[in-house]
């Protein structure tokens, strides 16, 4: 057993250097003043926070929650039929899974860069409506909100499709058959027994997705096109162009305080351990 | 609707779930071959690839990208192998906390806090933000998905080969050289191709914590996208992930193995 204790040594080291002592050091930051030039100085104070609750900077904490929510909720519409037609494919299954996290393992800057592509004024979409006539002048698809959840909701389908897929793999067939049995139609069974019973996984999904999305810096940066100002872009301007480290800090704790009480809430006893 | 109709439904909106999902990143590609800089099919052309290997900061952004993925892997494999080793052994609910915090925690938020901590070493390091600061960040953030993967690899294998050789007179050391670590080969294979991926990839953190002389390939490939799309874009972004798609097929018959 003392080997044990040599092999994880490096964790340890890796845990106190490079993940705790960070955290350490934006917590000690964001109870701090803004420095003459940037970083961070005496004294102690609750500024920061305070300010996190003046309506601009609330409302740009509530657009993020909705944001999230909103993708979440697209994602869940989405992915659960694809899963429930995965789990019941007859044949193939092991293919059309990995068929949905394929574009997933492409990189993420690229897949955001491929709605630019297809988006943008120039872009195919807008190329091909005015090719036809429908339009004749381009539409502004980029640069908004909608372009933002799109990227949002095409980056993390995969999160969701998966849990949902793992418990409809679970289900007793018995008990669909037993509904249709006992009069339901097919629409009934899937939302009174399917749905109900596949709850772990929706549940799991929606964190999946939800936490990601909730800092999302790099899709409102790239598709919202600096408009959509969401809390992950709060921290990234504070900490560069604004140069206000406290604020910043302070704003990446209330983040962390909410990614972290989401994923305390949703933990399951009975879930299946990652590690 | 009965059943038969609700599979039909079922069958096609699964083709159009597909579609959404492939077709973008496909549509992309193709237009990486089209001779002509605006969005109308001219014809074939490899203009733009040559213009990607033409390029100077492209090239140097891809060996600086290759650099640091080459080394964020080899070190996050090694320590996250001993790590899933020591916690398959004995678990310990604080590290594996902080693996999963660490792995929920934004990117942004990590991004940052690292930027905190090396502008705060610095005060007593004569350092700077570089290569070398890219890398550490790197290796912050890779150990969990290592761990992941090759915990997942030690629980297929179980405890009772090892205890076998224990019964046979191997020590600790010998049974985990001799006989786990082989078996767990597969494993670390899968979970240093994932690393890479992840590292090559990756541009929120990195931006943060990169130096002047350590511009990577999605820096790089960032501040073109901001300044407007460019055929040369689709032409990285079709190698990028033919690249991509090869490193997780074979990740992924390693793992099956």
């Amino acid at each position: 057993m003392k080997l044990r204790r040599w092999f994880l040594l490096p964790a340890w080291v890796w845990m106190s250097a490079l993940f705790l002592a960070p955290l350490a050091i934006v917590l000690d930051y964001s109870f701090l003043s803004r420095g003459p030039y940037g970083g961070a100085a005496q004294p102690w104070t609750v500024e920061s926070y305070q300010r996190l609750f003046d309506p601009l900077y609330l409302t740009i904490l509530l657009r993020s929650f909705a944001m999230a929510l909103a993708a979440t909720a697209a994602c869940l519409v989405l992915a659960f039929p694809a899963a429930l037609f995965i789990a019941r494919a007859p044949r193939h299954k092991n293919l059309y899974l990995q068929l949905v996290m394929l574009p997933f393992w492409t990189s993420f800057l690229v897949r955001t860069y491929a709605w630019m592509f297809l988006l943008r004024d120039t872009g195919l979409i807008n190329t091909a409506l005015q090719a036809i006539g429908i339009v004749h002048h381009p539409l502004p698809l980029l640069y908004n909100d909608g372009a933002v959840l799109l990227g949002l909701v095409y980056g993390y389908l995969p999160f969701m499709v998966l849990p949902i897929y793992a418990t409809l793999e679970r289900l007793d067939p018995a008990l669909v058959e037993a509904a249709a049995d006992l009069g339901a139609r097919p629409f009934t069974a899937l939302m009174r027994v399917i749905v109900p019973l596949s709850k772990a996984g929706i549940v799991a999904g929606s964190v999946l997705v939800f936490i990601p999305c909730l800092g999302a810096y790099l899709t409102p940066d790239l598709l919202g096109g600096g408009r959509t100002v969401l809390v992950g872009n709060l921290v990234q301007n504070q900490f560069t162009t604004a140069r206000d480290w406290p604020f910043g800090s302070a704003a990446s704790i209330v983040l962390m305080a909410l990614v972290f009480a989401l994923l305390w809430g949703s933990l399951r006893r009975d879930s299946e351990p990652l590690l | 609707m009965n059943r038969w109709v609700m599979k039909r439904w079922l069958a096609a909106y699964a083709v159009a779930f597909y579609v959404f999902l492939h077709v973008p990143l496909l549509i992309l590609a193709v237009f990486s071959f089209n001779s002509s800089r605006f969005t109308v099919w001219e014809h074939f052309s490899l203009n733009w690839y040559r213009a990607v290997f033409n390029d100077p900061q492209i090239l140097e952004g891809t060996w600086n990208s290759v650099v640091i993925a080459l080394w964020s892997t080899t070190v996050s494999t090694l320590v996250g192998t001993l790590c899933a080793y020591g916690l398959w052994k004995r678990a310990s609910r604080f590290l594996t906390g902080g693996l999963y915090l660490s792995l929920v925690t934004p990117e942004i938020v990590t991004g940052v806090s690292l930027l905190a901590l090396f502008q705060w070493a610095f005060r007593w390091l004569h350092w700077q933000l570089g290569i070398y600061t890219v890398v550490l960040a790197h290796i912050a953030f890779l150990l969990p998905y290592v761990v992941i993967v090759v915990s997942a690899r030690l629980r297929t294998i179980g405890p009772m080969l090892e205890e076998a050789a224990m019964d046979l007179g191997a020590n600790e050391l010998q049974a985990f050289w001799r006989v786990t670590l082989p078996l767990l080969i597969p494993g670390l294979i899968a979970a240093a191709l994932l690393a890479l991926t992840v590292s090559f990839d990756d541009y929120v953190i990195t931006s943060m914590v990169a130096g002047v002389d350590s511009e990577t390939l999605p820096m790089v490939i960032y501040a073109m996208a901001r300044r407007g799309a460019s055929p040369v874009i689709n032409a990285i972004s079709a190698l990028i992930t033919v690249l991509f798609g090869v490193l997780i097929v074979v990740s992924e018959r390693v793992r099956e193995s």
